[in-house]
């Protein structure tokens, strides 16, 4: 089974405005799915550059975009696309 | 701190938004437009209505302005003219905080309330278990007579329901010198004779309603005028940015810093004093001594434990001797600390060494309207990296590892540490004041992990730590430097000032 991809946005704007805190999202994660993903850091995904910026942060999950992202939009995503390639 | 919370992301917003204006030399033109486009005509309000929320952005834009809302004498004034202040003015803001009258919500004063989750039982304990016979059964509920209530909390802890809550106002229950009271109007404002401005009532209040007030423009302004202009980075900002500080060295120099420096060389000094200054005290058969780097320490001793001034250590902090390298190093530069600490303001405020103070939001909040992308550049390493303890001055436990390894068993040193200042913390220093604590070197850091967690930080605790904890074992070893050696430069401008 494929892992599921979560890129965390580390740009500048998406760090000021959240990113920080979401590399936390694997503690948050259930077994099951914890195993599943491989969580990083990337560098700027130049979502913010257009016209976009009040959404940030935004935070990749197997090349979908969740912007404004928090840790309970983060594991929505991931369970969903779990459940998907499952 | 971490982020999820709105209040955080609209302070940072506005800060983005301030500087951007600034560097596209639009400021003047536009800051009143700020509270608009945050808050459109048309758009979801978050208070009553937009023009109040409208109302609160302006006043926010005042503080990061650098203006105390208290002091606000002309409602009309526009923002462009506290713009045109902050640009003139040639010293940085004397206040530190500031309450926004506007955004306080007057939280409801009386902690413990009986929710619609009473059955209006037969066993009623609350009733039985009250000490001042203030709670009655009426209609089948509990009703508390609020003014018989002593905020006890018995009734919540017998409730066999859990109908009683307890609901705090988070300002004053955050504040460790109760320092933040209500007016008579229920809203709140800050005693400046009894405020230790460690930040934590910033962070608590959901409403947003207290604001540092911002040496933003000011530090823009310095940069603009061509004046040198040193940056000094506190060792708790390497878990705040999202690189390095080898790259955010970079960062700094590309926003136009003429020179970049660790606070942590100074707090290698800091070490180094104290510790010669606590050998000095213990055999001068002092029984206690405790550290004195924490400003808002300090100033809660100053102004709340009077009795445990002759305990501080009287030696600078590492702020002050990275200022005075800066300014020996180049005179007439203009020095800029930064760090996720609000209480080095004050410091600063009564050092000449240091000129201005950012947070680590406000440089962060910069650099997105730079468009700089930190983690980009490429590293600038400092010519002479501070020592692994000095960095570690940013972590609890860490000024005293510092100290111990100076001190290297001269003397016998027993440390004990307040890690976290609060209402209670503040009664076990006034038991160390009376001589009753144990140990013998105190350790004292107001924000609990020490200043990595400061309330202008940006991670959380768990991963800025760690970060630090790398940024440190990246430092020199005491041991790399021969001790002439270790007598580098800027440490020979740096003379004993205990005295």
């Amino acid at each position: 089974m494929s892992k599921i991809k979560v890129e965390i946005c580390m740009g500048t704007t998406c760090y000021v405005l959240g990113a920080s805190s979401l590399l936390q999202v694997q503690e948050a994660l259930p077994a099951e799915l914890a195993s599943r993903v491989e969580i990083d850091g990337a560098s700027c995904l130049e979502l913010c550059k257009n016209g976009q910026f009040g959404k940030a942060p935004f935070v990749r999950v197997n090349g979908e975009t969740i912007s404004e992202a928090t840790i309970p939009k983060l594991v929505q995503a991931i369970r969903r696309h779990a459940a998907a390639t499952a | 701190m971490t982020f999820e919370n709105n209040a955080t992301r609209i302070r940072r917003t506005l800060m983005i938004e301030l500087a951007r204006r600034y560097l596209r030399h639009t400021l003047d033109d536009d800051v009143d437009n700020i509270p608009v486009e945050q808050h459109p005509r048309r758009g979801r309000a978050v208070r009553c209505c937009t023009h109040h929320d409208r109302a609160v952005t302006r006043y926010r834009l005042m503080a990061l302005l650098g203006h105390a809302v208290e002091n606000e004498t002309d409602e009309l004034k526009p923002l462009r003219e506290y713009a045109a202040e902050a640009q003139a003015r040639s010293e940085a803001p004397a206040q530190v905080l500031t309450v926004i009258d506007e955004a306080c919500s007057a939280c409801v004063p009386g902690n413990y309330f009986i929710t619609n989750a009473c059955r209006g039982c037969v066993a009623r304990p609350c009733t039985l278990n009250c000490p001042k016979n203030a709670i009655d059964v009426v209609d089948g509920e509990a009703k508390i007579d609020r003014e018989a209530c002593i905020d006890c909390g018995k009734c919540m802890q017998v409730c066999p329901y859990h109908a009683i809550i307890y609901v705090p106002i988070p300002c004053e229950e955050a504040c460790p010198v109760g320092a933040i009271r209500k007016d008579a109007s229920g809203r709140e404002q800050i005693d400046s004779e009894a405020c230790i401005h460690c930040g934590k009532c910033v962070t608590t209040c959901p409403f947003g309603a207290i604001m540092e007030v911002s040496q933003l423009v000011d530090v823009l302004a310095q940069l603009r005028s061509g004046k040198r202009v040193v940056a000094m980075l506190a060792p708790a900002l390497a878990g705040h940015l999202p690189a390095e500080l080898e790259k955010v060295n970079t960062a700094l120099r590309r926003l136009g810093f003429a020179d970049v420096l660790e606070v942590a060389a100074g707090a290698d000094h800091t070490a180094r004093e104290e510790a010669a200054e606590f050998v000095e005290r213990m055999e001068d058969g002092d029984a206690l001594m405790t550290t004195s780097c924490c400003p808002a320490y300090v100033a809660a001793v100053e102004r709340h434990v009077p009795a445990m001034k002759p305990f501080v250590s009287s030696t600078p902090t590492p702020m002050h001797f990275a200022g005075k390298v800066a300014k020996s190093l180049d005179p007439g530069c203009i020095t800029v600390f930064i760090g996720p600490c609000i209480a080095k303001r004050e410091e600063a405020h009564r050092d000449a060494m240091v000129d201005y103070v950012l947070t680590a939001e406000e440089i962060g909040a910069i650099f997105v309207a730079a468009e700089i992308e930190v983690a980009a550049c490429p590293p600038t390493p400092f010519p002479r990296p501070a020592r692994r303890t000095g960095r570690g001055f940013a972590l609890s436990g860490g000024v005293t590892g510092a100290v111990a390894a100076h001190v290297r068993e001269r003397v016998p040193l027993k440390p004990m540490s307040i890690d976290g200042l609060t209402s209670k913390t503040m009664k076990l220093l006034k038991v160390y004041a009376k001589g009753k604590g144990a140990g013998n070197f105190l350790e004292v850091m107001c924000c609990e992990g020490g200043c990595v967690a400061g309330p202008c930080s940006m991670a959380g605790l768990g991963a800025a730590s760690k970060r630090i904890t790398d940024y440190a074992n990246a430092g020199a070893s005491g041991e790399d430097l021969p001790t002439e050696e270790a007598g580098s430069m800027e440490e020979h401008v740096l003379v004993d000032e205990r005295h």
